[in-house]
Protein backbone atom coordinates (compact mmCIF):
# COMPACT_ATOMS: atom_id res chain seq x y z
CA UNK A 1 0.00 0.00 0.00
CA UNK A 2 1.63 3.31 -1.00
CA UNK A 3 1.56 6.48 1.01
CA UNK A 4 -0.73 9.28 -0.25
CA UNK A 5 0.67 10.95 -3.41
CA UNK A 6 -0.81 14.37 -2.91
CA UNK A 7 1.79 16.40 -4.79
CA UNK A 8 3.82 15.92 -7.98
CA UNK A 9 7.20 15.65 -6.22
CA UNK A 10 5.92 12.86 -4.02
CA UNK A 11 4.40 11.17 -7.04
CA UNK A 12 7.71 11.53 -8.86
CA UNK A 13 9.58 9.91 -5.98
CA UNK A 14 7.09 7.09 -5.99
CA UNK A 15 7.57 6.50 -9.69
CA UNK A 16 11.36 6.66 -9.52
CA UNK A 17 11.47 4.21 -6.64
CA UNK A 18 10.24 1.55 -9.03
CA UNK A 19 13.04 2.01 -11.56
CA UNK A 20 15.26 -0.86 -10.45
CA UNK A 21 12.57 -3.49 -10.79
CA UNK A 22 13.80 -6.55 -12.67
CA UNK A 23 11.45 -9.27 -13.91
CA UNK A 24 11.86 -12.11 -16.36
CA UNK A 25 9.72 -10.60 -19.09
CA UNK A 26 11.31 -7.28 -20.04
CA UNK A 27 13.84 -5.81 -22.47
CA UNK A 28 17.37 -5.34 -21.09
CA UNK A 29 18.90 -1.98 -21.97
CA UNK A 30 21.70 -1.99 -22.89
CA UNK A 31 21.44 -5.65 -23.93
CA UNK A 32 23.46 -8.23 -22.04
CA UNK A 33 23.59 -11.97 -22.66
CA UNK A 34 25.92 -14.53 -21.09
CA UNK A 35 25.13 -17.25 -23.58
CA UNK A 36 26.08 -15.79 -26.94
CA UNK A 37 27.43 -18.35 -29.40
CA UNK A 38 31.19 -18.74 -29.61
CA UNK A 39 32.70 -16.14 -31.90
CA UNK A 40 30.00 -13.52 -31.34
CA UNK A 41 31.44 -10.28 -29.94
CA UNK A 42 29.32 -9.01 -27.02
CA UNK A 43 29.70 -5.58 -28.59
CA UNK A 44 27.57 -6.79 -31.49
CA UNK A 45 24.60 -7.62 -29.30
CA UNK A 46 21.67 -5.35 -30.31
CA UNK A 47 18.59 -6.82 -28.62
CA UNK A 48 17.85 -8.84 -25.50
CA UNK A 49 14.18 -9.08 -24.55
CA UNK A 50 11.87 -11.73 -23.08
CA UNK A 51 8.28 -11.41 -24.26
CA UNK A 52 5.58 -12.08 -21.68
CA UNK A 53 3.04 -14.87 -22.07
CA UNK A 54 0.27 -13.48 -24.26
CA UNK A 55 2.51 -10.54 -25.16
CA UNK A 56 4.07 -9.10 -28.32
CA UNK A 57 7.02 -7.11 -29.53
CA UNK A 58 8.32 -5.58 -32.74
CA UNK A 59 11.65 -4.28 -33.91
CA UNK A 60 13.58 -3.19 -36.97
CA UNK A 61 16.57 -5.45 -37.68
CA UNK A 62 19.41 -4.67 -40.07
CA UNK A 63 20.42 -6.99 -42.85
CA UNK A 64 22.81 -9.63 -41.50
CA UNK A 65 21.37 -9.59 -37.97
CA UNK A 66 20.98 -12.97 -36.30
CA UNK A 67 17.80 -13.37 -34.23
CA UNK A 68 17.71 -16.22 -31.72
CA UNK A 69 14.31 -17.17 -30.31
CA UNK A 70 14.22 -19.38 -27.22
CA UNK A 71 11.13 -21.18 -25.90
CA UNK A 72 12.26 -20.79 -22.31
CA UNK A 73 9.72 -23.01 -20.54
CA UNK A 74 8.52 -25.14 -23.46
CA UNK A 75 5.16 -23.45 -24.01
CA UNK A 76 5.87 -20.35 -26.08
CA UNK A 77 4.21 -19.80 -29.46
CA UNK A 78 6.01 -17.24 -31.63
CA UNK A 79 3.86 -16.00 -34.53
CA UNK A 80 5.79 -13.82 -36.95
CA UNK A 81 4.92 -11.06 -39.35
CA UNK A 82 7.96 -9.80 -41.29
CA UNK A 83 8.18 -6.64 -43.42
CA UNK A 84 10.77 -5.03 -45.69
CA UNK A 85 11.66 -2.19 -43.33
CA UNK A 86 12.08 0.29 -46.18
CA UNK A 87 8.93 -0.67 -48.09
CA UNK A 88 6.53 -2.53 -45.82
CA UNK A 89 4.05 -3.26 -48.60
CA UNK A 90 6.60 -6.02 -49.23
CA UNK A 91 6.10 -8.61 -46.55
CA UNK A 92 6.22 -12.31 -45.70
CA UNK A 93 4.27 -14.47 -48.14
CA UNK A 94 3.49 -17.86 -46.65
CA UNK A 95 2.12 -19.36 -49.87
CA UNK A 96 5.28 -18.45 -51.79
CA UNK A 97 7.42 -19.70 -48.89
CA UNK A 98 6.00 -23.23 -49.03
CA UNK A 99 5.39 -23.35 -52.78
CA UNK A 100 8.80 -22.09 -53.92
CA UNK A 101 10.57 -24.45 -51.51
CA UNK A 102 8.28 -27.36 -52.46
CA UNK A 103 7.67 -28.19 -48.80
CA UNK A 104 5.08 -27.55 -46.11
CA UNK A 105 7.46 -27.57 -43.16
CA UNK A 106 10.02 -25.07 -41.90
CA UNK A 107 13.40 -26.08 -40.52
CA UNK A 108 17.11 -25.38 -40.73
CA UNK A 109 18.05 -24.19 -44.19
CA UNK A 110 14.57 -22.96 -45.11
CA UNK A 111 13.85 -19.40 -46.22
CA UNK A 112 11.11 -16.97 -45.21
CA UNK A 113 10.23 -15.39 -48.55
CA UNK A 114 8.60 -12.07 -49.33
CA UNK A 115 5.89 -11.47 -51.90
CA UNK A 116 8.49 -9.86 -54.14
CA UNK A 117 10.64 -12.94 -54.73
CA UNK A 118 13.20 -12.01 -52.10
CA UNK A 119 14.47 -13.58 -48.86
CA UNK A 120 13.43 -11.71 -45.74
CA UNK A 121 15.04 -14.12 -43.28
CA UNK A 122 16.64 -17.56 -43.34
CA UNK A 123 16.52 -20.30 -40.72
CA UNK A 124 20.08 -21.17 -39.74
CA UNK A 125 19.40 -23.50 -36.84
CA UNK A 126 16.31 -25.28 -35.57
CA UNK A 127 16.31 -26.96 -32.17
CA UNK A 128 12.53 -27.32 -32.06
CA UNK A 129 11.27 -28.99 -35.24
CA UNK A 130 7.68 -28.01 -34.47
CA UNK A 131 6.49 -25.07 -36.55
CA UNK A 132 3.31 -24.12 -38.39
CA UNK A 133 2.76 -22.41 -41.74
CA UNK A 134 -0.95 -23.24 -42.04
CA UNK A 135 -3.10 -22.22 -39.08
CA UNK A 136 -2.16 -18.63 -38.43
CA UNK A 137 -3.03 -16.90 -35.18
CA UNK A 138 -6.01 -16.78 -32.90
CA UNK A 139 -8.38 -13.81 -33.08
CA UNK A 140 -10.89 -12.27 -30.69
CA UNK A 141 -13.70 -14.55 -31.88
CA UNK A 142 -11.64 -17.71 -31.36
CA UNK A 143 -10.43 -16.68 -27.89
CA UNK A 144 -13.90 -15.63 -26.79
CA UNK A 145 -15.12 -19.07 -27.76
CA UNK A 146 -12.25 -20.85 -25.97
CA UNK A 147 -11.58 -18.69 -22.93
CA UNK A 148 -14.77 -16.56 -22.61
CA UNK A 149 -12.93 -13.43 -23.77
CA UNK A 150 -9.94 -12.43 -25.87
CA UNK A 151 -9.43 -8.69 -25.50
CA UNK A 152 -5.98 -7.07 -25.62
CA UNK A 153 -6.91 -5.57 -22.26
CA UNK A 154 -7.91 -8.88 -20.69
CA UNK A 155 -6.22 -12.02 -19.43
CA UNK A 156 -6.50 -14.00 -22.68
CA UNK A 157 -5.14 -11.83 -25.51
CA UNK A 158 -5.34 -13.18 -29.05
CA UNK A 159 -2.57 -13.32 -31.65
CA UNK A 160 -4.19 -11.21 -34.35
CA UNK A 161 -4.81 -8.24 -32.06
CA UNK A 162 -1.22 -8.53 -30.80
CA UNK A 163 0.15 -8.52 -34.34
CA UNK A 164 -1.96 -5.45 -35.13
CA UNK A 165 -0.49 -3.60 -32.13
CA UNK A 166 3.05 -4.63 -32.98
CA UNK A 167 2.60 -3.45 -36.57
CA UNK A 168 0.98 -0.20 -35.44
CA UNK A 169 4.09 0.70 -33.44
CA UNK A 170 5.82 0.96 -36.82
CA UNK A 171 3.09 2.98 -38.49
CA UNK A 172 1.37 -0.01 -40.08
CA UNK A 173 -2.34 -0.88 -39.95
CA UNK A 174 -4.85 -3.74 -39.99
CA UNK A 175 -4.28 -4.18 -43.72
CA UNK A 176 -0.61 -4.82 -43.11
CA UNK A 177 -1.14 -7.80 -40.82
CA UNK A 178 -0.69 -10.83 -43.03
CA UNK A 179 -0.75 -14.63 -42.87
CA UNK A 180 1.97 -15.57 -40.37
CA UNK A 181 4.40 -18.35 -39.67
CA UNK A 182 4.49 -19.75 -36.14
CA UNK A 183 7.58 -21.15 -34.46
CA UNK A 184 7.62 -23.62 -31.54
CA UNK A 185 4.06 -24.91 -32.09
CA UNK A 186 3.56 -27.14 -35.11
CA UNK A 187 1.06 -28.79 -37.38
CA UNK A 188 1.38 -31.91 -39.49
CA UNK A 189 -0.70 -32.60 -42.59
CA UNK A 190 -2.10 -36.00 -43.58
CA UNK A 191 -2.69 -37.13 -47.15
CA UNK A 192 -6.39 -36.27 -46.90
CA UNK A 193 -5.47 -32.73 -45.84
CA UNK A 194 -6.36 -33.15 -42.18
CA UNK A 195 -4.34 -30.99 -39.80
CA UNK A 196 -2.88 -32.35 -36.56
CA UNK A 197 -1.63 -29.76 -34.07
CA UNK A 198 1.67 -30.44 -32.29
CA UNK A 199 1.35 -28.31 -29.17
CA UNK A 200 3.51 -30.04 -26.55
CA UNK A 201 4.33 -28.55 -24.13
CA UNK A 202 7.95 -29.32 -24.83
CA UNK A 203 11.25 -29.47 -23.01
CA UNK A 204 12.43 -26.02 -21.92
CA UNK A 205 15.06 -24.08 -23.84
CA UNK A 206 14.46 -25.01 -27.51
CA UNK A 207 16.05 -22.40 -29.77
CA UNK A 208 15.64 -21.28 -33.38
CA UNK A 209 18.21 -19.05 -35.09
CA UNK A 210 17.10 -16.72 -37.90
CA UNK A 211 19.28 -14.51 -40.12
CA UNK A 212 17.92 -11.27 -41.57
CA UNK A 213 18.66 -11.18 -45.31
CA UNK A 214 17.12 -7.71 -45.72
CA UNK A 215 16.49 -4.77 -43.42
CA UNK A 216 13.28 -6.00 -41.82
CA UNK A 217 10.63 -5.18 -39.27
CA UNK A 218 9.67 -8.26 -37.29
CA UNK A 219 6.44 -8.35 -35.30
CA UNK A 220 6.14 -11.27 -32.88
CA UNK A 221 3.04 -12.33 -30.97
CA UNK A 222 3.28 -14.92 -28.17
CA UNK A 223 -0.26 -16.23 -27.72
CA UNK A 224 -1.62 -19.79 -27.50
CA UNK A 225 -1.91 -21.56 -30.83
CA UNK A 226 -5.37 -21.47 -32.34
CA UNK A 227 -5.55 -25.30 -32.21
CA UNK A 228 -4.19 -25.65 -28.66
CA UNK A 229 -6.52 -28.33 -27.26
CA UNK A 230 -6.17 -27.37 -23.59
CA UNK A 231 -9.20 -25.62 -22.08
CA UNK A 232 -7.03 -23.17 -20.13
CA UNK A 233 -4.93 -20.36 -21.65
CA UNK A 234 -1.35 -21.63 -21.70
CA UNK A 235 1.51 -19.38 -22.71
CA UNK A 236 5.08 -18.96 -21.51
CA UNK A 237 7.97 -16.49 -21.86
CA UNK A 238 9.67 -16.13 -25.24
CA UNK A 239 13.29 -14.95 -25.16
CA UNK A 240 14.72 -12.92 -28.03
CA UNK A 241 18.42 -12.19 -28.53
CA UNK A 242 19.81 -10.52 -31.64
CA UNK A 243 23.34 -9.64 -32.71
CA UNK A 244 24.92 -8.07 -35.77
CA UNK A 245 26.44 -10.41 -38.29
CA UNK A 246 28.03 -10.43 -41.74
CA UNK A 247 25.92 -10.41 -44.86
CA UNK A 248 25.46 -13.75 -46.54
CA UNK A 249 28.42 -14.57 -48.78
CA UNK A 250 28.19 -16.14 -52.23
CA UNK A 251 29.34 -19.52 -50.99
CA UNK A 252 26.88 -19.70 -48.10
CA UNK A 253 25.35 -23.19 -47.94
CA UNK A 254 21.78 -21.96 -47.42
CA UNK A 255 22.11 -19.57 -50.35
CA UNK A 256 23.14 -22.27 -52.76
CA UNK A 257 21.13 -25.18 -51.41
CA UNK A 258 18.56 -25.22 -54.24
CA UNK A 259 18.08 -23.41 -57.56
CA UNK A 260 15.06 -21.60 -56.11
CA UNK A 261 17.02 -20.43 -53.07
CA UNK A 262 19.84 -19.18 -55.25
CA UNK A 263 17.46 -17.10 -57.39
CA UNK A 264 15.84 -15.70 -54.25
CA UNK A 265 19.24 -14.54 -53.03
CA UNK A 266 20.07 -13.14 -56.48
CA UNK A 267 16.82 -11.14 -56.34
CA UNK A 268 17.64 -9.92 -52.81
CA UNK A 269 21.18 -8.92 -53.72
CA UNK A 270 19.85 -7.20 -56.82
CA UNK A 271 17.46 -5.14 -54.67
CA UNK A 272 20.40 -3.79 -52.71
CA UNK A 273 22.52 -3.14 -55.80
CA UNK A 274 22.58 0.64 -55.92
CA UNK B 1 -37.08 -23.82 -67.92
CA UNK B 2 -33.69 -23.60 -69.47
CA UNK B 3 -31.78 -26.45 -71.01
CA UNK B 4 -28.37 -24.91 -70.26
CA UNK B 5 -26.59 -27.56 -68.18
CA UNK B 6 -24.42 -24.88 -66.55
CA UNK B 7 -27.51 -23.57 -64.77
CA UNK B 8 -28.65 -26.96 -63.56
CA UNK B 9 -29.43 -26.97 -59.87
CA UNK B 10 -29.27 -23.19 -59.42
CA UNK B 11 -32.46 -21.85 -57.85
CA UNK B 12 -33.82 -18.33 -58.07
CA UNK B 13 -33.27 -15.62 -60.63
CA UNK B 14 -30.04 -15.38 -62.60
CA UNK B 15 -28.96 -11.76 -62.17
CA UNK B 16 -25.50 -12.02 -63.69
CA UNK B 17 -23.93 -14.36 -66.23
CA UNK B 18 -20.52 -13.51 -67.67
CA UNK B 19 -17.60 -15.21 -69.36
CA UNK B 20 -14.25 -14.20 -67.88
CA UNK B 21 -11.65 -14.38 -70.63
CA UNK B 22 -8.56 -16.52 -70.18
CA UNK B 23 -5.82 -14.81 -68.11
CA UNK B 24 -8.10 -11.95 -67.00
CA UNK B 25 -9.11 -10.46 -63.65
CA UNK B 26 -12.72 -10.18 -62.45
CA UNK B 27 -14.36 -8.24 -59.61
CA UNK B 28 -17.97 -8.51 -58.53
CA UNK B 29 -20.16 -7.64 -55.57
CA UNK B 30 -22.17 -10.59 -54.28
CA UNK B 31 -24.96 -9.81 -51.83
CA UNK B 32 -25.71 -11.81 -48.70
CA UNK B 33 -27.71 -14.89 -49.64
CA UNK B 34 -26.79 -14.78 -53.33
CA UNK B 35 -25.04 -17.76 -54.91
CA UNK B 36 -22.02 -17.41 -57.19
CA UNK B 37 -21.40 -20.37 -59.49
CA UNK B 38 -18.02 -20.74 -61.17
CA UNK B 39 -18.05 -22.96 -64.26
CA UNK B 40 -14.74 -24.58 -65.28
CA UNK B 41 -15.69 -24.42 -68.94
CA UNK B 42 -12.82 -26.35 -70.51
CA UNK B 43 -11.59 -28.23 -67.45
CA UNK B 44 -8.69 -27.74 -65.03
CA UNK B 45 -8.57 -23.97 -65.12
CA UNK B 46 -7.23 -22.55 -61.84
CA UNK B 47 -9.43 -19.72 -60.57
CA UNK B 48 -7.56 -17.67 -57.96
CA UNK B 49 -10.10 -16.18 -55.56
CA UNK B 50 -10.11 -13.49 -52.87
CA UNK B 51 -13.05 -12.20 -50.83
CA UNK B 52 -13.45 -8.85 -49.03
CA UNK B 53 -16.23 -7.80 -46.66
CA UNK B 54 -18.10 -5.06 -48.53
CA UNK B 55 -18.67 -3.05 -45.36
CA UNK B 56 -14.98 -3.03 -44.34
CA UNK B 57 -12.51 -4.37 -46.84
CA UNK B 58 -9.73 -4.64 -44.24
CA UNK B 59 -11.74 -7.73 -43.31
CA UNK B 60 -10.96 -10.34 -45.94
CA UNK B 61 -10.71 -14.05 -46.64
CA UNK B 62 -8.24 -15.77 -44.35
CA UNK B 63 -6.87 -19.10 -45.51
CA UNK B 64 -5.34 -19.65 -42.08
CA UNK B 65 -8.56 -19.01 -40.13
CA UNK B 66 -10.49 -21.19 -42.61
CA UNK B 67 -8.25 -24.27 -42.53
CA UNK B 68 -7.68 -24.07 -38.77
CA UNK B 69 -11.42 -23.95 -38.10
CA UNK B 70 -12.17 -26.93 -40.33
CA UNK B 71 -9.03 -28.86 -39.41
CA UNK B 72 -8.25 -29.57 -43.06
CA UNK B 73 -6.32 -27.95 -45.90
CA UNK B 74 -8.79 -28.85 -48.63
CA UNK B 75 -12.02 -27.05 -49.47
CA UNK B 76 -14.92 -29.41 -50.05
CA UNK B 77 -18.68 -28.93 -50.28
CA UNK B 78 -19.83 -27.48 -46.96
CA UNK B 79 -16.63 -25.54 -46.28
CA UNK B 80 -17.09 -22.14 -44.66
CA UNK B 81 -14.74 -19.46 -45.96
CA UNK B 82 -13.80 -17.37 -42.92
CA UNK B 83 -12.42 -13.85 -42.68
CA UNK B 84 -9.38 -12.69 -40.72
CA UNK B 85 -11.83 -11.67 -37.98
CA UNK B 86 -13.29 -15.18 -37.85
CA UNK B 87 -16.59 -14.31 -39.59
CA UNK B 88 -18.14 -16.41 -42.39
CA UNK B 89 -17.80 -14.66 -45.75
CA UNK B 90 -19.09 -17.40 -48.05
CA UNK B 91 -20.01 -21.08 -47.89
CA UNK B 92 -19.26 -23.68 -50.54
CA UNK B 93 -22.79 -25.02 -50.93
CA UNK B 94 -21.98 -27.39 -53.77
CA UNK B 95 -18.92 -28.60 -55.62
CA UNK B 96 -18.79 -31.01 -58.53
CA UNK B 97 -15.05 -31.28 -57.94
CA UNK B 98 -13.97 -33.25 -54.88
CA UNK B 99 -11.75 -30.54 -53.39
CA UNK B 100 -10.07 -27.19 -54.04
CA UNK B 101 -6.76 -25.69 -52.90
CA UNK B 102 -5.95 -23.32 -50.03
CA UNK B 103 -2.14 -23.38 -49.93
CA UNK B 104 -0.89 -22.82 -53.49
CA UNK B 105 -1.26 -19.06 -53.44
CA UNK B 106 -1.20 -16.78 -56.45
CA UNK B 107 1.52 -16.79 -59.07
CA UNK B 108 3.45 -13.55 -59.47
CA UNK B 109 6.06 -12.19 -61.82
CA UNK B 110 8.39 -12.18 -58.83
CA UNK B 111 7.76 -15.70 -57.53
CA UNK B 112 7.88 -17.03 -61.09
CA UNK B 113 11.53 -15.96 -61.27
CA UNK B 114 12.21 -18.19 -58.26
CA UNK B 115 10.16 -21.15 -59.42
CA UNK B 116 11.17 -21.25 -63.08
CA UNK B 117 13.87 -18.69 -63.80
CA UNK B 118 14.19 -15.05 -64.72
CA UNK B 119 13.07 -15.69 -68.28
CA UNK B 120 9.51 -15.73 -66.89
CA UNK B 121 9.73 -12.24 -65.40
CA UNK B 122 7.54 -10.63 -68.06
CA UNK B 123 4.86 -13.29 -68.28
CA UNK B 124 1.43 -12.28 -67.01
CA UNK B 125 0.61 -13.51 -63.49
CA UNK B 126 -2.21 -13.63 -60.95
CA UNK B 127 -0.85 -11.01 -58.58
CA UNK B 128 -0.90 -8.50 -61.41
CA UNK B 129 -4.57 -9.42 -62.00
CA UNK B 130 -5.37 -9.07 -58.28
CA UNK B 131 -3.64 -5.68 -58.20
CA UNK B 132 -5.42 -4.44 -61.30
CA UNK B 133 -8.85 -5.36 -59.94
CA UNK B 134 -8.15 -4.15 -56.42
CA UNK B 135 -6.60 -0.84 -57.42
CA UNK B 136 -9.85 0.21 -59.10
CA UNK B 137 -11.48 0.13 -55.65
CA UNK B 138 -8.57 1.68 -53.75
CA UNK B 139 -7.04 -1.51 -52.43
CA UNK B 140 -3.43 -2.44 -53.15
CA UNK B 141 -0.57 -4.72 -52.21
CA UNK B 142 -1.48 -4.75 -48.54
CA UNK B 143 -4.80 -6.30 -49.45
CA UNK B 144 -3.41 -9.32 -51.25
CA UNK B 145 -3.38 -12.28 -48.89
CA UNK B 146 -3.39 -16.06 -49.28
CA UNK B 147 -6.08 -16.91 -51.84
CA UNK B 148 -8.26 -19.88 -52.77
CA UNK B 149 -7.49 -21.75 -56.00
CA UNK B 150 -10.66 -23.34 -57.30
CA UNK B 151 -10.10 -26.35 -59.58
CA UNK B 152 -6.43 -26.62 -58.54
CA UNK B 153 -4.75 -29.64 -56.94
CA UNK B 154 -1.86 -29.30 -54.44
CA UNK B 155 -1.30 -32.50 -52.47
CA UNK B 156 1.01 -32.68 -49.43
CA UNK B 157 3.13 -35.79 -48.92
CA UNK B 158 4.20 -37.25 -45.62
CA UNK B 159 7.62 -35.59 -45.70
CA UNK B 160 5.92 -32.28 -46.46
CA UNK B 161 6.71 -32.23 -50.16
CA UNK B 162 4.00 -30.28 -51.92
CA UNK B 163 3.41 -28.90 -55.38
CA UNK B 164 0.87 -28.14 -58.06
CA UNK B 165 0.04 -31.33 -59.95
CA UNK B 166 -2.46 -32.28 -62.65
CA UNK B 167 -5.93 -31.05 -61.75
CA UNK B 168 -8.90 -33.27 -60.89
CA UNK B 169 -11.52 -31.11 -62.59
CA UNK B 170 -13.10 -31.59 -66.03
CA UNK B 171 -14.99 -29.53 -68.64
CA UNK B 172 -18.23 -28.09 -67.30
CA UNK B 173 -17.65 -28.82 -63.61
CA UNK B 174 -18.84 -26.20 -61.16
CA UNK B 175 -18.51 -24.85 -57.63
CA UNK B 176 -21.29 -22.87 -55.93
CA UNK B 177 -20.58 -20.26 -53.24
CA UNK B 178 -23.28 -18.62 -51.11
CA UNK B 179 -22.41 -15.20 -49.69
CA UNK B 180 -22.97 -15.07 -45.89
CA UNK B 181 -22.56 -11.28 -45.87
CA UNK B 182 -22.26 -8.66 -48.59
CA UNK B 183 -18.89 -9.38 -50.18
CA UNK B 184 -16.57 -8.23 -52.94
CA UNK B 185 -15.11 -11.12 -54.90
CA UNK B 186 -11.80 -10.57 -56.72
CA UNK B 187 -10.67 -13.23 -59.15
CA UNK B 188 -7.65 -13.94 -61.28
CA UNK B 189 -8.33 -16.40 -64.09
CA UNK B 190 -4.84 -17.79 -63.78
CA UNK B 191 -2.51 -17.22 -66.74
CA UNK B 192 0.26 -19.57 -65.53
CA UNK B 193 1.82 -21.71 -68.26
CA UNK B 194 4.84 -23.17 -66.44
CA UNK B 195 3.06 -25.77 -64.32
CA UNK B 196 -0.08 -27.93 -64.71
CA UNK B 197 -2.50 -25.64 -62.84
CA UNK B 198 -4.24 -24.70 -66.09
CA UNK B 199 -3.28 -27.81 -68.02
CA UNK B 200 -0.66 -25.57 -69.69
CA UNK B 201 -3.51 -23.84 -71.48
CA UNK B 202 -5.32 -20.95 -69.72
CA UNK B 203 -9.03 -20.96 -70.67
CA UNK B 204 -12.14 -18.86 -69.96
CA UNK B 205 -14.48 -19.49 -67.05
CA UNK B 206 -18.13 -18.54 -66.57
CA UNK B 207 -19.46 -16.62 -63.56
CA UNK B 208 -23.17 -16.90 -62.75
CA UNK B 209 -24.89 -15.15 -59.84
CA UNK B 210 -28.30 -16.35 -58.67
CA UNK B 211 -30.65 -14.54 -56.32
CA UNK B 212 -33.02 -16.66 -54.26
Amino acid sequence: MSAPLADPKTARAHARAQGNTRIETMPILPPVADDLPAGVDPGDLVWEETVAPGGYTSRRLARGTRLRLIDKAGDACASLNIFNADMPTERLNVADTVKVQWNAYLGAGKLLLSDMGRVLMSILEDGAGTHDTFCGVSNAAVNTRKYAEGRNSGAYPNGRDRLILGAAKHGLTRRDVHPCVTLFKGTTIAADGSITPVIGPFAPGRAVLLRAEMDVIVVIANCPHVLDPRPAYHSAPLRLTAWRGPMTPEDDPVRGATPEALRAYLNTEDYYRR
Amino acid sequence: MTSDPALSGLTGTIRHDEIVPARAPWLHHVGAGEVLRIVDLEGNQAVDFLIYAAADDAERYSAQDTVAAQGNLFLRAGAVLLSNEGNPLMTIVASAVDYHDTIGGACSCESNTLRYGHHTRHQHACVDNFLEANLIQGRGKRDIVSNINFFMNVPVEEDGTLGIVDGISAPGLTVDLRAEMDVIVVVSNCPQINNPCNGFNPTPVRMIVAVA
